[in-house]
C-alpha cells in the first residue's frame, strides 16, 4: 500500500469516527430534548460528571481502564478477521478467576499481584481459546460461537457464586474482596481522592503497548494481519492460518480477562450475578472508534469513560436517565457500522469541492486566454 | 414423575412461545440473507412497547387492552427492524455490527423511555392472560393434561402463525424465491425478484415476531417491563441454529430448550429433580448448539449466503 492511501484510509477512518460521534451526540440532544431537558445543560452536566474535580477524573480513568482492555480484544481479534463478540463472557471468566485468587491466595504484593493478573489473563484466554478453536478446526462461526460462550459464562457463574463465594448478606452478589487483595492501592486512591482509580490502568497502559509492539514489530503481528486482510493469500504464502486464528482469539479472550480483572477486583469488589458485563458490548464501540488500532483505542476509550462515568451525575443534576449514555454508544456503533453512509457523503462533498477548484481552475485560464486575446 | 411432569409442563409450553416466535422471525430474517443477531433487543423492543401500552390502556379498555398490546408489539418490533434493514440491506453494513448494535439500543432506550414515562426502570401491568383449558382436547388421556390443560390463548395464536409461515415458506413461490434470496441472490435477482424487497419483507417479519415474543413474556407469564429478556433472544438464535434453520427444527430445538430451562428453574422446588445440579441445564442449551455446529461443519444447513450484503 503506497504511503498516500494509508494516510487517506487513516483520513478516511477518522472522519468516519468523528461524524459517527456526531451523530451519537445528535441523537443523545434529541432524546433529551424529547422529554423535555435542554441538551446543552444535559451535555453540560455529563461532561462535568466525567471531569470536574480530581476524584471524577480518577473514576473516569477507572472506568475507560476497562474498556481500553476490552476494546483492545475486539481490536485484535478485528485485525486477524475475526469478530470477537464474547468479552463480556471471557471478562466473567477472568473476574471469576481473579476473584477466587484474591478470596483464597494470600502473597507478599508484587507476587500476588503477579499471580492476581495471570489467573485472570488464562481464565479469559481459555474462555477465547474454545471459540477460536471451534472456528479453526470446524468452520465454526467465530461470532456464534462466542455468543454460546457468554451465555454458557453467565450462567456458570450465576451458580456457582452464590455457593462458592457467597457474601454474608446477598444472595446476588459475591463476599467483597478485602481492599488489600484487590488492584486498589493507598498511594493511588490518596492522589485521586478517594475515586475508583486503581493499579489495573497500568495493566490496560502496558496493554496498548505490548499490543501495539506485537501488531507493528513482530513476525506474530505481521501474519495475523496477513489472515485478517486476506486469508487465502496469507495461506498461500505458507502462513499458517489455523494457528493464528486460535492464537489471535486466545490474545483477545486474554485482553478481556484482563479487563475482568480491572472491572472485578479494582473498580469494584464483588460479583454480581445474572448481569453479563455490558463493556464487553461498549468494547465494540471503542474499538470501531478507535480504528482497531492500539493508539485508537486508548483514546477513544478515554471518551466512552468519560460518557459512562459521568451519567450518575448527570442524572442527579437533571432529569435525564443515565441510559442516555448508552443509548449514544449504541448509535454511534450503529453509524460507524453503516459508515459506507459517511463516505458516500464525504466522497461526493470532497469530488464538488475538487470538481469547483478545477472549475475555478479551467475559468481563470480560460479568462487567461480571453484577456491576452483581448489584448 | 408423571405428577412432576403434570406441574412443569405447562411452564414449559409457556418458556417455550416466545422462544418459538421469535425463532421463527430468525428463520424469516436469514432465510431471506441477513444474518439477525439482533433478535434479544427486538424482542426487548415488543416487550416494552406491549407494557406501555397495556398500562396506558388497561384501566379503559379492560381485557381487550391485550390483544391491543401483543398488537403494538408486533409493529414496534417491525419498526425498530428497519433500522437493522436499512443498515444491512441499502447500506451493506457489517450485519453483526448493526445488529449489536440494536441489541444495545434497544436496551438503552427502552429502559430510558420506561424511566421517564414511570418513574422507575419497569413498567407493571395488572393483568394477564387467564390460562384456560381447551374444552374436550383436555380431557384426552396423557395429552390432555400435556398440552391441552392451563393453556394461553396466545399459545395457540404462536402455533398458527408458526405452521402459517411454514406453509408460506415452503409450499408457496414466494417462500422458495424468499428461501432462494438467502442461498443465491444473484440468481434470483436474474430471474426477476427484487432481492432487497425480499430481505425487507424477511428482516421486518423477524422483527414483528420477535416482537410478539417479547409482547407473549409479558402478557403470560411476567406481568412486569424490567428492562430485560434475560438472553431469551440469544436462546432463539441458539435454537434457528439447533434447529438447522428449519421450522421443525425450530420448533424442536425451542421445546427442547424450553424444558430444559424449566427444569433448571424449578429443581430447587420440586426435589425430585435436584439430582442435576441446574447450571447444567441452563448451560445445555448452549452446549448442545456449539456441539450440533460442529457435528454438521461439514454440511452447513445455514442460509449460504447469509450475511453477505447484495
Amino acid at each position: 500500500m503506497s504511503d498516500k492511501e494509508s494516510k487517506e484510509m487513516r483520513s478516511n477512518a477518522f472522519l468516519i469516527a468523528i461524524s459517527a460521534v456526531l451523530l451519537g451526540l445528535l441523537a443523545g440532544a434529541i432524546l433529551m430534548a424529547s422529554i423535555g431537558s435542554n441538551p446543552f445543560t444535559g451535555f453540560w452536566y455529563l461532561f462535568r460528571g466525567g471531569l470536574m474535580n480530581i476524584e471524577r477524573i480518577g473514576n473516569t480513568l477507572a472506568t475507560a481502564t476497562n474498556l481500553m482492555l476490552v476494546g483492545l480484544s475486539v481490536a485484535f481479534a478485528f485485525r486477524t478477521g475475526l469478530f470477537n463478540i464474547g468479552a463480556s463472557g471471557q471478562m466473567l471468566v477472568g473476574g471469576l478467576c481473579a476473584t477466587l485468587v484474591a478470596h483464597h491466595i494470600f502473597l507478599p504484593r508484587p507476587l500476588y499481584l503477579a499471580v492476581l493478573i495471570l489467573s485472570a489473563l488464562l481464565g479469559g484466554a481459555l474462555w477465547g481459546i474454545i471459540p477460536g478453536f471451534l472456528k479453526a478446526k470446524f468452520n465454526v462461526h467465530e461470532v456464534v460461537a462466542t455468543i454460546m460462550m457468554n451465555w454458557i459464562a453467565y450462567w456458570s457463574v450465576y451458580y456457582f457464586v452464590p455457593a462458592y463465594l457467597k457474601g454474608p448478606s446477598l444472595e446476588t452478589e459475591s463476599a467483597s474482596i478485602a481492599i488489600t487483595q484487590t488492584l486498589r492501592s493507598p498511594w493511588l486512591t490518596k492522589l485521586f481522592q478517594g475515586s475508583y482509580m486503581n493499579l489495573g490502568f497500568f495493566v490496560a497502559i502496558a496493554s496498548v503497548i505490548i499490543i501495539k509492539f506485537i501488531l507493528d514489530k513482530t513476525t506474530l503481528g505481521f501474519e495475523l494481519k496477513a489472515v485478517g486482510s486476506n486469508r487465502d493469500c496469507a495461506e498461500y504464502a505458507g502462513i499458517k492460518v489455523n494457528k493464528n486464528v486460535i492464537l489471535s482469539m486466545m490474545i483477545a479472550g486474554g485482553l478481556a480477562g484482563l479487563a475482568g480483572l480491572t472491572f472485578y477486583t479494582g473498580y469494584s469488589r464483588n460479583m454480581q450475578i445474572g448481569v453479563l458485563p455490558s463493556q464487553g458490548f461498549d468494547g465494540i464501540a471503542v474499538a470501531l472508534l478507535g480504528a482497531s488500532n492500539p493508539l485508537g483505542v486508548f483514546f477513544s476509550s478515554l471518551f466512552f469513560g468519560i460518557l459512562q462515568s459521568g451519567k450518575g451525575f448527570m442524572n442527579a443534576m437533571t432529569k435525564v436517565p443515565p441510559e442516555i449514555a448508552d443509548t449514544i454508544i449504541a448509535v454511534i456503533i450503529y453509524f460507524t457500522a453503516t459508515s459506507v453512509l459517511f463516505k458516500r457523503i464525504w466522497e461526493a462533498l470532497f469530488k464538488k469541492l475538487r470538481r469547483d477548484k478545477r472549475d475555478k481552475k479551467e475559468q481563470a485560464a480560460i479568462d487567461a486566454q480571453t484577456n491576452k486575446e483581448v489584448e | 414423575m408423571w405428577v412432576t411432569l403434570t406441574q412443569i409442563f405447562p411452564y414449559a409450553i409457556a418458556y417455550t412461545i416466545p422462544m418459538l416466535v421469535t425463532s421463527l422471525g430468525g428463520l424469516y430474517s436469514e432465510r431471506s440473507g441477513v444474518t439477525n443477531i439482533g433478535l434479544e433487543g427486538l424482542m426487548l423492543v415488543g416487550y416494552f412497547a406491549s407494557a406501555i401500552t397495556i398500562k396506558l390502556t388497561e384501566a379503559t379498555l379492560g381485557i381487550n387492552a391485550l390483544p391491543l398490546g401483543l398488537l403494538v408489539g408486533v409493529i414496534a418490533g417491525a419498526i425498530f427492524s428497519l433500522l437493522h434493514a436499512f443498515a444491512s440491506i441499502n447500506l451493506r453494513a457489517d450485519q453483526i455490527i448493526s445488529g449489536t448494535a440494536i441489541n444495545m439500543l434497544a436496551g438503552a432506550l427502552t429502559v430510558y423511555l420506561a424511566r421517564t414515562i414511570s418513574g422507575s426502570g419497569n413498567v407493571r401491568i395488572f393483568m394477564g392472560i387467564v390460562r384456560k383449558n381447551i374444552p374436550f382436547l383436555a380431557k384426552i388421556p396423557i395429552l390432555g393434561p400435556l398440552f391441552f390443560s392451563q393453556t394461553y390463548w396466545t399459545t395457540w395464536l404462536c402455533l398458527i402463525i408458526w405452521a402459517l409461515s411454514w406453509i408460506l415458506l415452503y409450499k408457496t413461490s414466494f417462500g422458495l424465491r424468499l428461501r432462494a434470496c438467502g442461498e443465491h441472490p444473484s440468481a434470483v435477482a436474474s430471474a426477476g425478484v427484487n432481492v432487497r424487497m425480499m430481505r425487507y419483507f424477511g428482516v421486518t417479519m423477524s422483527g414483528a415476531l420477535a416482537g410478539l415474543g417479547g409482547s407473549v413474556i409479558l402478557v403470560t407469564y411476567s406481568g412486569e417491563f424490567n428492562g430485560t429478556v434475560a438472553g431469551l433472544g440469544f436462546l432463539s438464535l441458539a435454537a434457528l441454529i439447533f434447529g438447522q434453520w428449519k421450522p421443525l427444527g425450530i420448533l424442536g430445538a425451542t421445546f427442547f430448550f424450553g424444558i430444559a430451562t424449566t427444569i433448571a428453574n424449578v429443581s430447587q422446588v420440586i426435589p425430585s429433580l435436584n439430582v442435576i445440579p441446574p447450571v447444567i441445564f441452563k448451560v445445555f442449551p448452549y452446549i448442545a448448539t456449539l456441539l450440533a455446529l460442529v457435528i454438521f461443519s461439514k454440511k452447513s444447513a445455514a442460509p449460504k449466503a447469509v450475511g453477505d450484503p447484495f
